[in-house]
């Protein structure tokens, strides 16, 4: 790898230390967020985050070949991590490296819009459903119970067989439609508690309506498992991705994305194991991280802590 | 005069505040005493100090973020509490001294019988056989005034009201005849003709079990009903000191009095109240010299320097300047 | 006088869904004058809260009808409701949930008038400012959030929220139960200044006869869901009628040791609103020496007794001694 790239990986993980340190310090006035710190491993967690993300809005600097470019098929094909290839070359003599951090756009992205599509619906679902009881209640949470218990990953080849190869933005869009059904459960346990509130009634005692009393009165305040389930909502989707594109049915080669690298390096995992090895754990580093930050966030978000 | 059961001197509670908000001295220096027999009520409003106190004498405040200052003396029978190591403590608590809280819905434990929680203390402390100790809590029970308590004896918490939970906290405070009864706020929850029932109970089962009673509150009529001697306390300390009747009909701190005329009264017609202006200090940022003196109407520059101590003769003291200095009496707005 | 009272109850109902029904509000019929206040007392389970929220339409009734300033509040549709709004307001009892934690002081106020159009977006601050002077608190506080205020200083601003519409009637749940002694002085004292200087007409709600003596015109008692007295206040405090109101009055600690007030300590608790008893609701706890098997079959109506017309007691022995 070239030495400009060596030196922007560099600064690249020191900003992320930088984030962990700048998040903690401004955080530290709230009483969330000190418990938040509390967790040994939320630190680690937005560490690890804020250091993808920085390599996947800086692939082109920290990185020194094209992700697609076939270098030398003959000679450079499966070869192992060195200085020039510091994560190693795959089947097609793609460096790895280059592949994993241009992939983390693609898997970060589907990630997030994903997670996006499937905690707003499941926020609305589930707070009209809290919010206004009864029979509205009643048939949507059926059509929850009936989402729940459909397998997604059929659900997505069936829409492949229909239509076939998925956009970028379609895949998203399916991921989404898919993914709210935990979340809209979730917000509407915390719905109905905090309706019951008096300063909900106070609300509608001045005369909000009930667009107003839910948009400004109850979902702030019933924020803490919709922040939580975003955080693990991100990891969740990005494991759907990589099955899919494992599969061959998410995102298309040549377009890097993690789990079409494992695809492309399953056959020789005894010979280069580093192939499947590296986007692997570059997917087990970011769920796991994820995860802790989500637990932390349940941890310090949680309304019996506070006062 | 007789030995105090329980002597409490110079009892300091600090409590560590995070996040460099300083040390809250929720109890800074507060003596009294407890004589066998005898009710002592413990009046304040929230923010005083009266639950940290009474948790203190236990030893019932966790270790961080609280921790009783040394140089504080807690004395039963002539035992240091405080020196104790924890199997003698142990042996004291729900057996010698015994407490009941104010919240009976969260002070029981939800998933254990009413009569297994009230045989607990027996078990623990007497040795008790489960047969026996059974017959003992229906006994308890039965004393204190539940009805058909050989059926209830069986029953969760959630299947009864909050005066028949507070009578089972009772029982469980009382199953070993403690000498002493720590009671803080045992009534605020409850209706008023709950709470009837209730200090009725109280006063029957001290004649009869000959118990000293520490009764924390913060009504006054409360405690002008059942205490023989009251302390008021204000910013962790004691202001005033006296016989109940004394106290009423003259109390010697301004805080007192201006808690005398800011109760709402039955007798009283229609009219406005004598609020106390301004509000409790934290515990962080007591004020200096006197602490009452930022809503004292009486206050002069002595009182915001120096601190005054406990003033007065006999058994009527109050910690105010104006017990040595009565000229300096403000005379009362035209209302 | 025979002006219209400006808030008229009759026969209002509030049954909770459920095997066997919860029979919170009984058929309760109140009316209150415009100016006045009727202090509505009862301990735990005896319906007073649902009673004021359901006068504001926070809740459905089961059936009954309640007339304010001449219309009928529970037939309007929602834009009508919505002016009504303006004209009745509520002061809730917990401070520390009677306001939004994620809204500050400024924003919880401006709400209402934002709501209404009240004052155009110059003026808010000056408003705001305005209410929080009118209500005892420094102006500063309009930055802050709830969390930062005491019990006493967040139960102001929640009277600054009723009053920032320009009520003419509001419904005080029990504003001062929580709050410690000194401030709930304060605070009563408050709720006077307020009516005095912007006539207004109050509902207070509370379980403290105490309190309620200090600002009530009439007082009205509740017991199951049922009113079972009603008097001005000096009679209701002088000669009351009712077993149950002379047993809530014996039963109020009072501050003064050598009082020597015979105690009329009631037997059990009140019965579960879902199971209340045949006859008389209070008639299993009642120790009325007079109380007999009328008692048990007979319901007791809201009878004038007689100390006068304004006197009502639900008794069938309130013109007997006790």
């Amino acid at each position: 790898m070239t030495l400009p790239a060596w030196f922007a990986l560099l600064v690249a993980f020191a900003l992320a230390a930088w984030t962990v340190r700048e998040a903690r310090r401004r955080t530290a006035r709230h009483e969330a967020g000190r418990r938040f710190f509390r967790h040994p491993t939320a630190a680690w967690g937005i560490g690890v985050l804020a250091f993808f993300v920085i390599v996947a809005l800086a692939a082109p600097l920290v990185t020194s070949y094209d992700p697609r470019a076939q270098l030398d098929v003959v000679h450079l094909k499966n070869q192992a991590p060195s200085w020039s290839y510091i994560l190693g070359t795959d089947v097609y003599s793609r460096d790895l490296w280059t592949r994993v951090a241009f992939g983390a756009r693609v898997s970060l992205l589907v990630g997030a819009l994903g997670m996006l599509v499937a905690v707003t619906l499941g926020t609305l679902v589930g707070a009209v459903a809290g919010y206004y009881r009864h029979w509205i209640d009643a048939v949507l949470m059926r059509s929850v119970d009936v989402g729940l218990a459909l397998p997604r990953i059929f659900v997505l080849l069936i829409a492949i067989a229909l239509f076939g190869q998925l956009p970028l933005a379609a895949l998203v869009l399916v991921i989404g439609l898919t993914s709210w059904f935990g979340t809209s459960r979730l917000v509407r346990a915390e719905v109905l508690s905090v309706r019951e509130r008096d300063f909900v009634a106070a609300a509608r005692a001045v005369g909000a309506g009930p667009g107003r009393v839910i948009f400004r009165h109850v979902l702030p305040n019933a924020a803490a498992p919709i922040i939580v389930s975003a955080a693990l909502g991100i990891g969740n989707v990005l494991l759907l991705e990589a099955a899919l594109s494992f599969l061959g049915i998410g995102v298309a080669p040549p377009t890097p994305s993690w789990g079409n690298m494992i695809a492309d390096g399953a056959p020789y995992l005894a010979s280069a194991p580093w192939t499947t090895l590296f986007p692997g754990l570059a997917i087990a580093l970011v769920v796991m991280a994820l995860n802790a930050v989500g637990d932390a966030l349940r941890d310090a978000l949680d309304p019996r802590q506070e006062g | 005069m007789t030995e105090p059961l329980l002597r409490v001197r110079d009892l300091k509670t600090y409590f560590v505040t995070e996040h460099g908000r300083g040390t809250a001295r929720a109890v800074d220096g507060v003596s009294f005493e407890l004589h066998a027999g005898e009710t002592l009520g413990i009046v304040g409003e929230s923010g005083c100090g009266k639950t940290v106190t009474s948790l203190s004498i236990l030893r019932l405040i966790p270790e961080p973020p609280g921790h009783i200052r040394p140089g504080s003396v807690i004395e039963f029978e002539g035992r240091n509490l405080l020196a104790l190591a924890p199997p003698d403590l142990r042996a004291i608590r729900g057996n010698q001294i015994a407490m009941v809280f104010q919240e009976p819905m969260t002070s029981l434990n939800p998933v254990f019988t009413i009569g297994d929680q009230v045989a607990e203390a027996a078990i623990i402390h007497q040795g008790l056989s489960r047969k026996a100790a059974r017959a003992r809590a229906i006994e308890m029970l039965t004393l204190v005034g539940i009805p058909d308590p050989a059926e209830r004896v069986d029953h969760y918490p959630h299947q009864l009201s909050g005066g028949m939970r507070q009578r089972v906290m009772i029982a469980m405070a009382l199953v070993c005849h403690p000498k002493v009864l720590i009671a803080d706020e045992p009534t605020t929850a409850l209706d008023v003709t709950i709470q009837a029932q209730i200090l009725e109970l109280l006063e029957r089962l001290q004649a009869e079990l000959g118990m000293a009673v520490l009764l924390i509150t913060h009504d006054l009529g409360v405690v002008a009903g059942q205490a023989d001697r009251v302390i008021v306390m204000y910013a962790g300390q004691v202001v005033e000191t006296a016989p109940t009747t004394a106290l009423f009909d003259g109390p010697l701190h301004p805080y007192t009095e201006g808690l005398m005329a800011a109760v709402p009264r039955i007798d009283a017609p229609k009219s406005r109240l004598q609020a106390i202006p301004g509000q409790v200090p934290a515990a962080t940022a007591w004020p200096s010299g006197c602490r009452f003196h930022p809503r004292c109407p009486h206050a002069w520059t002595k009182c915001k320097i120096e601190e005054p101590p406990l003033l007065g003769t006999g058994d009527h003291t109050a910690r105010c300047w104006l017990v040595q200095e009565p000229a300096r009496r403000k005379p009362a707005p035209a209302t | 006088m025979t002006t219209a009272p400006l808030v008229d109850i009759q026969n209002l109902v509030k049954h909770y869904p459920g095997r066997p029904p919860v029979r919170a509000v009984d058929g309760v019929s109140l009316s209150i004058a415009a100016g006045q206040t009727l202090g509505l007392v009862g301990e735990s389970g005896s319906g007073k809260s649902t009673v004021g929220r359901t006068v504001l339409r926070l809740q459905e009734p089961t059936s009954g009808r309640v007339v304010f300033d001449g219309e009928d509040v529970f037939a309007l549709a929602t834009g009508p409701l919505r002016a009504l709004r303006r004209r009745m307001q509520i002061v809730f009892q917990d401070p520390y949930s009677s306001l939004n934690p994620r809204m500050t002081v400024a924003q919880t106020l401006r709400e209402p008038l934002e709501i209404h159009r009240l004052a155009p977006p110059a003026q808010m601050e000056a408003r705001v400012t305005a209410l929080l002077e009118e209500v005892g608190l420094d102006p500063a506080f309009a930055g802050r959030y709830p969390h930062e205020l005491s019990g006493g200083q967040r139960q102001r601003v929640g009277i600054a929220r009723a009053l920032s519409v320009e009520p003419r009637f509001i419904v005080c749940d029990e504003p001062v139960s929580a709050l410690d002694v000194s401030v709930q002085a304060q605070v009563l004292n408050l709720l006077a200044d307020l009516q005095k200087k912007r006539s207004l007409t109050y509902l207070f709600i509370a379980h403290d006869l105490a309190v309620v003596r200090h600002i009530a015109d009439h007082v009205a008692v509740m017991y199951l869901g049922r009113i079972v007295e009603r008097a001005p206040a000096a009679a209701i405090y002088a000669a009351p009628r009712h077993p149950y109101t002379r047993a809530l009055l014996s039963a109020v600690p009072e501050p003064n040791p050598r009082a020597t007030r015979e105690r009329i300590v009631l037997s059990g608790d009140m019965p579960s609103p879902a199971h209340p008893p045949a006859g008389c609701p209070f008639h299993p706890r009642c120790p009325h020496p007079k109380k007999n098997d009328r008692c048990r079959t007979e319901t007791p109506a809201l009878r004038v007794t007689g100390d006068g017309p304004a006197h009502l007691a639900a008794c069938h022995f309130a013109e007997e001694p006790m």
